[in-house]
């Protein structure tokens, strides 16, 4: 019956001329939504991935269909007015989808060294140690003003690492960077626990981090 | 060990060195807080009621680490940044001004921030919201064509801040608007004068709305907004 309305809805979108309906969904959390406590609890990751990233899926959607509408029409005012919501919403989207795979429980953590020798290593000779990174790291996404996020990014042209950090939900990719570990510091990602504490969530979050993820995303990106 | 006399009088001190040139240097006091030494530096003023007197619409805990960690840092950190500089004897107003002037954006985030939010609590009340009585009902009627108009405009302003921000209704010179600012923005930049505010950073709602920011819209325009400090507000700025 799915199939049936999807098809349906596909061939009105078509006879409108529009591109095919392209859907985005949520991601499934890779654990249980307790899996990172007490670092960060049950309530946090429950509103954290059930609604905000819920919310920035169904309003990305929402404005795709809007945009297609636009551009069926050629109205490219339209398309323009929609761009704002599009870098927010599909940001919010790919940033998460980053965020939820860049952790594991506390348990599952294993070290930068274990993950990849190579990243490491490209960790300490920039930085002197992997805990100088951290620091700078902290610093300088604790100092993000507002809504924001803090990443390790890669440099593809420079072959090196780097720290950024990007405000709202605006991604990675529009630095140039390619997104490896990204710390979310909206206060929505922390305050239930931590309050206005940003740097204790900053210090706790370390527990939490997937270095083997990282690690993969690490091995494609400088490939 | 501060005596009586000498808190009054640091709270007047305070009042003037803290009160934005507009608002005519009015600003009300009833919560004790100890203030610093007699000092030109920007005051955390108190707020203007209880913490427990916006339950359950803004819980004392909303209102304790709102008012007591995020507005004092602003506070502490706007001042550490203008000590020995010339703007350390300038009101807030005056040095966020500044700060936007010169681009220092640091400076300008926190001194905005101090402003910001001691305009909010002032904006807010114990069993205010709905439909404004005075000058400010009609000019409202006047410049949007009804009061529901307004009030959508202002909930689009708040719901739609993408990310940290404020909402704003203003009077231009000419007339009144409605305004969305980013961060620790603030329609005086733009030479505008503000009657009223409200924050939607996230850490303004969440404790009590969690990610409803519209419900927390909403009971703002509906029961918290003080239409009597709005008018008086908009008597000067007119």
């Amino acid at each position: 019956m799915l199939r049936q309305s999807l098809r349906s809805v596909r061939s009105v979108a078509k006879a409108h001329g529009a591109r095919a309906m392209s859907s985005y969904t949520l991601p499934p959390l890779p654990y249980e939504l307790g899996a990172l406590e007490p670092v960060v609890n049950t309530e946090i990751m429950t509103l954290h991935h059930g609604k905000h990233h819920a919310t920035y899926v169904a309003n990305l959607n929402a404005a795709m269909e809007k945009y297609a509408e636009a551009e069926a029409k050629k109205d490219v005012a339209a398309m323009i007015a929609l761009q704002g919501a599009i870098k927010f919403n599909g940001g919010g989207h790919v940033n998460h989808s980053i965020f939820w795979t860049n952790l594991c429980a506390p348990k599952d953590v294993v070290a930068p060294a274990e993950a990849s020798p190579e990243l490491a290593k490209m960790i300490d000779a920039q930085w002197g140690s992997l805990d100088a990174f951290k620091t700078e790291f902290n610093t300088k996404t604790a100092a993000v003003q507002g809504s924001g996020w803090g990443w390790l990014g890669y440099d593809k042209a420079a072959k090196k690492l780097a720290i950024a950090t990007c405000a709202n939900q605006d991604p990675l990719s529009t630095t140039g960077l390619t997104p490896l570990l990204g710390i979310d510091v909206w206060e929505h990602a922390y305050y239930l626990q931590y309050k206005n504490v940003r740097p204790e969530y900053l210090k706790q979050v370390w527990q939490v981090v997937n270095w083997k993820n990282v690690a993969e995303r690490f091995k494609a990106a400088s490939a | 060990m501060y005596s009586k006399a000498f808190f009054l009088a640091s709270i007047a001190v305070a009042a003037n060195a803290f009160a934005p040139s507009f608002l005519g240097g009015r600003l009300s006091l009833r919560q004790g807080a100890p203030t610093s030494a007699v000092s030109m530096k920007i005051e955390l003023p108190p707020l203007p009621y209880e913490y427990t007197a916006l339950e359950p619409k803004i819980s004392k805990t909303t209102l304790t680490i709102h008012h007591d960690k995020h507005h004092a840092k602003y506070v502490n950190v706007a001042n550490q940044m203008i000590e020995g500089t010339e703007m350390e004897n300038d009101d807030c107003e005056t040095i966020f001004m500044k700060a936007h002037k010169d681009g220092n954006v640091g400076l300008f985030n926190n001194a905005a921030q101090a402003w910001n939010h001691a305009f909010y609590w002032e904006s807010m009340k114990s069993g205010g919201g709905g439909k404004p009585t005075g000058d400010i009902a009609t000019q409202i009627e006047k410049d949007f064509g009804s009061y529901d108009k307004f009030k959508e405009e202002f909930s689009t302003a708040g719901n739609t801040a993408f990310g940290s921000g404020w909402a704003w209704l203003s009077w231009d010179g000419k007339k009144l608007v409605v305004d969305k600012t980013i961060g620790a923005g603030n329609p005086i930049t733009d030479g505008k004068k503000p009657v009223l505010t409200m924050d939607v950073w996230e850490h303004a709602y969440y404790v009590d709305y969690q990610n409803m920011r519209g419900d927390y819209v909403n009971t703002f325009l509906d029961e918290l907004v003080n239409w009597d400090n709005v008018n008086e507000v908009f008597a000067k700025a007119k």
